[in-house]
């Protein structure tokens, strides 16, 4: 990677994230890097490529296998004054740093007015056939989480401008790309600076019928589906909420104000989680402006299974989409 | 920079025999306090231990850092942790460092170089180490210390961090207190290895055993690792044989400990064994301790009344602070 002019260039999802990798770290000399074989190897799906070879190791650390070690080191950095940022290989593999993102770094500042300033990046997402220990979804997890914020982009141009408000925010953010975007999705995207700001969902696609809310590579599936239902008359509104703590209510709200019909689709795990969540803002808040139930599709409540057909069944699909807007449009 | 010498100065064998002192009489009023329910919560005392608690914490010096636990509030004394803040800490006042959020010893300041740490053990070997990398990638003589227990040292975080920091060559001295006890699990239980220090070589750095009740072998064990860590020689880990001789927290009467044992430990009481030395040198005249008891008993009761007298936070202040700006 090397210096662009500025402009506008397709950029697949991971490219954004390199780039706004490569971008804070020339920008701010106190961001650096630690992961497993993020160094030469450029990290398990290539973020850091090239990285270490501009940055030196003193900025791009190899780690042993020890999650709750270098999370631990990294709140100690980030508590004085460094930004680290934390790769993990997989998303799946931050339970094994779990107590020091819970307990150390997000009550920090509750208890000491102390910021940690810290990223932890994992690949999430299933669809790759990676089975139950490199395809979940755990953001529902650190959503639970008070102290923490949990982003998930669902485009490069988003991935890019989030992953650097996640870099220059003053609280330990969890960040979870989903793989299966990787080097599937591509747009045109700024190569020079920009920021998308944490908290803030987008209005993907405009519509008057049903609104879709989702976030992730599941944006994807509402946007199909979305087209589907086009070609039936049923016009359908998708939001991306890209944070999924803190939640943009104002513009879920805003939505379901128009549309007064709720789908929320996401890949993770259904009970207690992000899609519970989202219901009960609309049930409470929302409740007048609603003409039908609020449909969740989501993950079942399984692991993520390995073998193809498998997987297939577990994952949400255009078609579920496509039937639960036939549902929903019948009220 | 200038760093204190290996042969403590009369100055500061008496500062260090005030910290020792001070955390004894704060932790005897806590013990009463809290026996005398005027506390909301729990205590977590380390009398017994004051030799490595003052001693590894006075090796540092300003712009060091230092991590403690549950039971080493005494540790933060040379650091500048004052009497008003650990009575108001107990006593939920905003006056102290947590401004009522935080319980008994989890208090910290970065401006003094002391981390508020949790009570997941050893949760703070990594933060500590953590530091110890900032300061080694932007090249400064700083250098961090990580205290625990021996009964953190079965936590898999505390073999992580001993193996990423001899990996990294990082600048952090880290000290072990075996005091016989995790709460009721005597070491037998714990571990198979004589001494916890043995377990360095598996992580190619230095591994000392020292006397946890004699001062001044703990301050020139530490202040070695310390300067050692300072100038690029990497981490070392510290075990402090001691006893705890109280209870694992105010409730525990700790009948699990054999009388004897507890009597055969309170006879080795690092206080007493320092003043001896003092006295051996002509620094502690029968006067000069009863002025300095005095001196400390003053500031123990003006800190009682403070964290008495001072306001407890809002209850709205609860849901504050959660996140930084």
């Amino acid at each position: 990677m090397s210096m662009q002019p500025s402009g506008d260039r397709e950029t697949t999802f991971i490219d954004a994230i390199s780039q706004a990798l490569w971008e804070e770290m020339e920008r701010d000399q106190s961001v650096f890097m630690m992961g497993e074989d993020i160094g030469i190897y450029g990290g398990a799906f290539k973020a850091t490529k090239g990285f270490i070879e501009h940055f030196g190791p003193e900025r791009i650390i190899d780690m042993p296998i020890a999650e709750e070690g270098f999370i631990g080191m990294a709140v100690g950095a980030a508590l004085m004054g460094m930004r680290p940022v934390v790769e993990m290989q997989y998303a799946d593999f931050i339970s094994c740093g779990w107590d020091q993102i819970v307990n150390t770094a997000a009550k920090m500042h509750y208890r000491t007015r102390e910021a940690v300033p810290m990223v932890i990046r994992g690949p999430s997402g299933a669809g790759l056939r990676a089975g139950p220990f490199h395809s979940q979804s755990p953001e529902g997890w650190f959503a639970h989480v008070p102290g923490l914020k949990v982003v998930v982009p669902g485009t490069p141009y988003d991935a890019k401008g989030l992953l650097k408000s996640a870099i220059r925010d003053n609280n330990p953010v969890i960040f979870f790309e989903h793989k299966y975007l990787y080097r599937r999705l591509k747009e045109s995207i700024p190569t020079s600076d920009y920021t998308v700001p944490i908290g803030k969902a987008d209005v993907e696609r405009e519509g008057d019928d049903i609104t879709i809310i989702t976030y992730g590579a599941m944006l994807q599936i509402a946007l199909e589906a979305a087209r589907r239902a086009q070609d039936k008359g049923i016009s359908v509104e998708v939001v991306d909420l890209r944070t999924i703590y803190p939640l943009d209510k104002e513009t879920i709200l805003n939505s379901i104000a128009k549309t007064s019909r709720a789908i929320m689709l996401y890949e993770d795990t259904r009970t207690l989680g992000i899609g519970a969540e989202v219901s009960a803002i609309i049930a409470e808040e929302g409740f007048e402006y609603l003409d039908g139930p609020i449909i969740r599709i989501s993950a079942p409540d399984a692991p993520v299974p390995y073998s193809p057909p498998l997987e297939d069944y577990y994952l949400p699909s255009v078609d579920d989409v496509v039937s639960a807007i036939d549902r929903l449009s019948a009220y | 920079m200038q760093v204190k010498s290996i042969e403590l100065g009369a100055k500061e064998l008496m500062d260090v025999y005030y910290y020792m002192r001070l955390g004894r009489a704060i932790e005897d009023r806590l013990n009463l306090l809290y026996k005398g329910g005027k506390l909301p919560g729990a205590i977590y005392l380390g009398t017994g231990q004051e030799a490595i608690e003052v001693g590894a914490s006075y090796a540092l010096e300003p712009g060091d850092v230092i991590a403690t636990t549950h039971r080493d509030m005494i540790a933060q004394l040379p650091r500048g942790l004052t009497p008003r803040e650990v009575f108001s800490q107990h006593y939920g006042r905003i006056t102290s460092l947590t401004r009522g959020k935080g319980e008994d010893n989890y208090q910290g300041d970065l401006k003094r170089g002391m981390l508020a740490s949790v009570s997941m053990l050893p949760n703070f070997y990594p933060v500590a180490a953590g530091c110890s990398l900032a300061f080694k990638i932007r090249k400064e003589k700083r250098v961090a210390m990580a205290y625990c227990g021996e009964g953190a040292t079965s936590v898999g975080d505390w073999h992580e961090t001993l193996n990423i920091a001899s990996v990294q060559n990082l600048p952090v001295v880290f000290i072990v207190i075996n005091n016989g006890y995790a709460y009721s699990t005597p070491v037998f239980k714990e571990m198979k290895v004589a001494n916890v220090a043995d377990r360095a070589c598996a992580y190619g750095i230095p591994g000392i055993v020292v006397d946890g009740n004699n001062v001044i072998e703990c301050y020139q064990e530490a202040k070695k690792a310390v300067e050692r860590a300072r100038e690029g020689g990497g981490p070392t880990l510290i075990e402090a044989k001691t006893m705890r001789i109280r209870g694992h927290a105010g409730h525990d009467p700790a009948t699990y400990v054999a009388k004897e044992i507890i009597d055969l430990w309170t006879k080795r009481d690092p206080i007493v064994r320092f003043e001896n030395y003092l006295a051996e040198r002509g620094l502690l005249s029968e006067e000069t301790k009863q002025n300095m008891i005095n001196r400390i008993n003053n500031e123990v009761e003006d800190a009682v009344q403070f964290a008495e007298s001072s306001p407890y936070p809002d209850g709205k202040e609860a849901i504050e602070d959660v996140y930084a700006a």
